[in-house]
């Protein structure tokens, strides 16, 4: 039996409902009070697909602008991309574009992509055409799927369909660096996490972002 | 008076906290990043890209769609009846932050306020406050912004000063000040709102807190109860699990607004005024409490020019006491999460989770419980470590805590004017009484029944004063532990 260990980001607008995705199919709970996620939070999850287990570690990034030079931090390794929009808001719709164009300027490596749209309980309000959107995945070569975190809808196929493409993406190429393991005990390979930073952190030297540029795009200069 | 204590209660050969008196200015402001960077220096030649994507100057050209509601409000009696306005725009008078209505609709005040304050620099003067019946006007110029205050609370100017202070603190938080310079320095216009998104709650909160808590007035921090036995655990469960992370700076264990534990990197102190901004952080960022996260943080009195890393997480399900491990490294958020880890379980093996849960629910003792009838509450200030401590609240008090935060600000007042400085203050009026001391080593502020006499009020304080001595340990953080 085999274990798949991928990388996930979650990128979006602020407010479209990345969290409470995440939150919806990690914890099954939602919470109409969430505050706006700071930097960006971690959350683990598994999936069993065939007879194939796919651990997804997800990182959910912030949307406010402040956060924005962060998130090469997290996609620069990533296996998957779940981009996601609010229906109810077009400027969301219009700002996944910009973020699908960075990841496609920045990453190399092979990704799944996904499309999502969210907030589908609002359908009344809708400011985005199912159909625009769906045309629009197709042209990125991601996946649409509609769903709202709030009722609970579709929220479970937008995790099963990454994992099933993290599985296709394994077999299709040979340059992802999705983690794989001969073993069923998934305890194990987290109790390994050494390996798992040095993956992390080896990685991200190679971009050559310190801290200052990182932070605020030059030299931290002394000031006053 | 006199006191008969040889070392005031809650000093400490070392502290945690820095202890300057001056929260102003960024005047002493260390770059301590720097520093620390260039002791790891292992020569990492950074090719600083720019990245084009980050730094997009171009405002956003969102029409925003003129709202009749909005319109109302701040033309409204509500609006103009607040009891304080808080207001920051760029030097260019463009609207970045209103406490109260949509900057927007109040573009002819910012006018206004940027006329107001370039007519007085004209004459090589600096506008700081106008006084109009029992409304003030407080005006605090950080290049490149304007903060304006316009309060009918009492606070004093210097008290709403030092809250505009934490307001553009709290702006230089979340972009560093080297950026906001930066960005004025590019483009006088810019609109900073943008990149401001999702902070005006931060400063919302961030008033609301300076405004009730009476660790904004001080300049001090509040430590959670603990037996120092615990405390002592708690450090060194921290100290232990991060003691091969390099380049970790500070260590904090909070809960409820209380201080757990601080753990530094020798040579670096934090300032009482960036504690604040954390604890504002993490109690406006419910999120923080559904998973690890990690942030970048810019603590302006620690180093204004460069942000922090912050991996932060509460402890447990079962214990809600927020850890947060800074570093100046960007990529190092796994090794701090096993760090994480091996800390909680310790702690829970040496039952000191438990600890923090009982304190946490058993509150502080009331001054009737402490065996002073007469007493309904006080602060205490230790000066050389930044650390208060305060009693639970009682009646009348629980209901009109409002009440009680003005007396304190009004004898903190007095005590630290610029004109006329009080060093003892004893009052009474038909409510209470209330004494006010300023010594060397502490600040007591102390609220009695109305009927007290001086000498039994002197007599109290001398038995307080023994009674926090003999309990030092447990109400402050004596030792100042480093990694
Ligand atoms: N009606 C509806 N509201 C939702 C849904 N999902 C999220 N929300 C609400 O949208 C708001 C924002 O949700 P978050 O999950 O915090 O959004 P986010 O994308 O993580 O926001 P940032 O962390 O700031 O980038 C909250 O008030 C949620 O309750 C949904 O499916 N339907
Ligand atoms: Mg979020």
């Amino acid at each position: 039996m085999k274990t798949i260990v991928g990388k996930v980001v979650v990128l979006g607008h602020q407010g479209v409902g990345k969290t409470s995705t995440v939150i919806r199919y990690v914890e099954n709970s939602f919470s109409q009070h969430i505050t706006p996620t700071v930097g960006a939070s971690f959350f683990s999850c598994k999936l069993l697909i065939d007879d194939i287990t796919v651990k997804l570690q997800i990182w959910d990034t912030a949307g406010q602008e402040r956060f924005k030079a962060m998130a090469p931090m997290f996609y620069r390794n990533a296996n998957a991309a779940l981009i996601v929009f609010d229906i109810t808001l077009r400027q969301s719709f219009e700002s996944m574009q910009g973020w699908v164009f960075e990841l496609k300027q920045n990453v190399d490596n092979p990704m799944v992509l996904c499309v999502v749209g969210n907030k589908s309980d609002l359908a009344k309000n809708r400011q985005v055409n199912r159909d625009e959107a769906i045309q629009y995945a197709k042209s990125i070569g991601a996946t649409y799927h509609e769903c709202s975190a709030m009722h609970d809808q579709g929220v479970g196929l937008v995790f099963d369909d990454v994992a099933r493409g993290l599985i296709r993406l394994l077999g299709n190429s040979s340059d992802h660096n999705l983690k794989v393991y001969d073993s069923e005990n998934i305890d194990n390979i987290m109790a390994n996490s050494s390996e798992l930073e040095a993956t992390d952190t080896g990685k991200e030297e190679t971009v050559n972002l310190s801290i200052n540029s990182i932070a605020h795009g030059n030299t931290v200069k002394k000031c006053c | 008076m006199s006191s008969n204590l040889e070392v005031e209660p809650g000093a400490a050969s070392e502290s945690v906290l820095v202890t300057t008196d001056s929260f102003d200015n960024f005047d002493h402001m260390s770059s301590s990043l720097e520093e620390i960077k260039n002791l790891n220096a292992l020569a990492e030649n950074d090719s600083n890209v720019e990245n084009s994507n980050v730094e997009n100057f171009d405002e956003i050209s969102e029409n925003l769609s003129i709202n009749n509601e909005e319109d109302d409000f701040v033309q409204s009696k509500e609006w103009a009846c607040k009891n304080k306005h808080v207001f920051v725009l760029s030097m260019a008078g463009k609207p970045i932050y209103s406490r109260y209505g949509n900057e927007d609709k109040l573009a002819w005040l910012f006018g206004v306020m940027q006329t107001l304050v370039s007519f007085v620099q004209s004459n090589e003067d600096t506008i700081r406050s106008i006084h109009a019946g029992d409304t003030k006007f407080v005006f605090l110029i950080k290049k490149p912004l304007i903060l304006v205050a316009v309060s009918r609370t009492q606070e004093s100017v210097n008290q709403l000063c030092s809250q505009l202070n934490y307001v553009f603190n709290q702006i230089a938080s979340v972009l560093t000040l080297t950026r906001l310079n930066k960005i004025y320095e590019q483009r006088q216009n810019y609109d900073l709102r943008r990149l401001l998104a999702g902070v005006e709650r931060l400063i919302d909160h961030l008033l609301d807190f300076s405004e009730k808590e009476p660790s904004f007035t001080l300049g001090a921090v509040q430590c959670l109860s603990l037996a120092s036995s615990v405390r002592d655990n708690i450090s060194s469960a921290i100290v232990g699990a991060c003691s091969k992370i390099k380049n970790l700076v500070f260590a904090i264990l909070l809960a409820n607004n209380k201080l757990i534990t601080l753990v530094r990197m020798k040579k670096y102190c934090l300032h009482p005024a960036d504690l604040h901004l954390i604890f504002n952080l993490v109690q406006a960022s419910e999120s923080l409490k559904t998973a690890e996260s990690w942030t970048p943080l810019c603590l302006p009195r620690f180093d204004a020019s460069g942000f922090l890393y912050g991996h932060v997480s509460y402890l447990a399900e079962d214990c809600q006491a927020c850890l947060l491990l800074l570093t100046v490294e960007r990529d190092v958020f796994f090794a701090l999460s096993e760090a994480k880890q091996r800390i909680v379980e310790k702690l829970r093996r040496s039952n000191c989770l438990e600890a923090i849960n009982e304190s946490l629910s058993a509150k502080e003792e009331t001054c009737i419980v402490a065996g002073f009838p007469e007493l309904r509450h006080y602060l205490y200030k230790c000066k050389s470590t930044a650390q208060f401590y305060q009693p639970s609240l009682t009646p009348p008090y629980t209901k009109y805590n409002e009440r009680l935060t003005k007396l304190y600000k009004r004898a903190h007042n007095l005590l630290h004017c610029s004109t006329r400085p009080l060093k003892l203050l004893f009052e009474k009026n038909s409510d209470e009484a209330i004494l006010a001391w300023d010594t060397r080593g502490f600040e007591l502020y102390v609220v009695f029944e109305p009927l007290i006499d001086t000498n039994s009020a002197i007599n109290s304080v001398g038995r307080l004063l023994n009674w926090i001595k003999k309990r030092e340990e447990k109400l402050f953080h004596l030792n100042a532990p480093t990694f």
